[in-house]
């Protein structure tokens, strides 16, 4: 049975890295084959608002989707988005289905193995939110205050680790009852992610939710195939241009409701 | 595959869940004592033909008996803050229990009151005994024995019930079980002591109620 087990388990091996030969036999020059075919493919989430989702109009839109196309316009070509799940976005890259990942890509040692990343474009991170006027820019100054957040999310675990004492922490069961409590005004500040706050934003409440402090930041790259030094620096540099001239800021303020943090 | 139980997961927990039973315990007891003085009350205004207390007290336990408790919990702790009206969680969570068991104390006072015969209160009435005086001697005291069985059993529903106010973040036992559970991952361990928690309490104050009974009316019937 052991042995049936790791021969099946070898053939596997040799399957895989099967498949992975066409990786090797893609490393040309991306860039150059991209401005050939004048078409940037793209891979883009299409389960993930605000960052990648399907429209009324059935067509995918996001903060991804713009990011695609503003690097497009950079490199003057055309775009096709490529739809794909946070588990298979890596792999369409790695075998050449796409060129680009642009799907709220996170960087971690482990992916630095296997693909390059861009700069990052754009904001993903944790942080304590509150209404305007309320000054508060770092954990010490949590003292005193109350503030809601997701039981047992990464928010509550980071939160808990720098909250001075006297900060009170309530813990709600999920995002809607955090959400709620602070809307009500039951507590005076939230921890929680930038995503969830562009949420509340985008109903236009009365109160709304800015940041006060970063908790955890872990902002999103263009995953790019290794090994394409022209292309990541043409990339780089699209991204770089659109932070100097604003037009990163506005997809930011369109999809996530909040100019990029100053700390980005 | 056989579950390893890790209960030394717990440990570092004890003051979270004895401050967690800490507070299901001062709900309950706040809960059941304002919630069975307006299942009195409640009772007291439907047995009369008042023309305005009785549909008003009817109206009030028909919404509190069709609406669930946590809807209920969410409206005072959610809701009341945009009147105006901001309750903290103990607050809110105590409130709710009050109002939930006040409505489900009235209907069940309510039978046991209608189940005192006629001739009775006539009795008592030709005793030339005050209206005060009869509901009080003859017609709830009485009906406070038949029912206490069913009432202690609310109220011990209601203490149960008490556990979905760690959704407002009532820090009671359950949401002391959540949270434990949230930061070890050993839930079946976590739940399990808690379960035998809420079944010791249950048990303790099935067995306080029903002593509180004996005390009420068993001395009564010789007195």
């Amino acid at each position: 049975m052991k042995t049936m087990l790791n021969s099946a388990l070898k053939s596997a091996v040799v399957a895989l890295s099967l498949l992975c030969l066409p990786v090797v036999a893609h490393a040309q020059d991306a860039l150059e084959s991209i401005t050939k075919a004048g078409v940037l493919k793209v891979a883009v989430p299409q389960d993930f608002p605000p960052f990648g989702s399907v429209g009324p109009d059935m067509k995918p839109r996001g903060y991804d989707i713009d990011m695609a196309e503003l690097i497009a316009k950079g490199l003057g070509v055309k775009t096709e988005l490529v739809p794909v799940t946070s588990a298979n976005r890596i792999p369409y890259l790695t075998t050449g289905k796409v060129d680009l990942v642009i799907s709220s890509l996170g960087k971690n040692p482990d992916r630095e193995k296997v693909i390059d990343f861009s700069l990052p474009y754009a904001p993903f991170y944790n942080g304590v939110f509150g209404p305007e006027g309320l000054s508060i820019s770092g954990p010490e100054q949590l003292a005193g205050k109350v503030v809601g957040v997701t039981r047992g999310s990464i928010e509550d675990l980071e939160l808990t680790k720098v909250a001075p004492a006297t900060a009170d922490v309530k813990r709600y069961e999920d995002n809607n009852g955090t959400i709620s409590a602070f809307l009500s005004g039951q507590v005076e500040l939230v921890a929680t992610g930038n995503v969830v706050a562009a949420a509340i934003l985008e109903k236009n409440p009365p109160k709304k939710p800015l940041l006060k402090f970063l908790i955890k930041n872990s902002p999103n790259y263009v995953g790019i195939n290794k090994g394409e030094t022209a292309l990541t620096e043409k990339v780089n540099a699209i991204i770089t241009a659109a932070r100097a001239d604003g037009s990163l800021d506005a997809i930011s303020k369109t999809w996530l409701g909040a100019p990029l943090p100053a700390s980005f | 595959m056989a579950y390893q139980f890790d209960f030394s997961s717990l440990s570092g927990y004890g003051d979270l869940l004895a401050k967690g039973a800490g507070l299901t315990v001062s709900l309950t007891v706040v809960g059941g004592l304002a919630g069975v003085a307006i299942g009195i009350a409640g009772a007291w205004a439907r047995s009369r033909p008042v023309p305005v207390l009785a549909p008003v007290v009817a109206a009030y336990v028909e919404v509190i008996r069709n609406t669930p408790f946590l809807v209920q919990l969410f409206f005072l702790f959610f809701g009341l803050p945009a009147l105006g009206i901001k309750l903290g969680e103990f607050q809110a969570a105590a409130l709710a229990m009050v109002v939930n068991l006040g409505a489900y104390s009235t209907e069940i006072i309510r039978a046991g009151v209608q189940s005192i015969p006629r001739g009775q209160i006539e009795a008592a009435m030709s005793l030339a005994m005050t209206p005060l005086q009869i509901f009080r001697h003859v017609v709830l005291i009485p009906a406070l024995k038949k029912i206490w069985p069913a009432l202690s059993s609310q109220v011990v529903i209601v203490m149960l019930g008490s556990s979905v106010c760690s959704q407002i973040a009532a820090e009671e036992l359950t949401f002391a079980a959540n949270f434990i559970q949230s930061r070890n991952f050993r839930a079946f361990e976590v739940y399990f002591v808690v379960t035998a928690l809420y079944l010791a309490l249950s048990i303790l104050l099935r067995w306080l109620l029903s002593r509180l009974g004996q005390a009420l009316f068993e001395r009564r019937r010789h007195g």
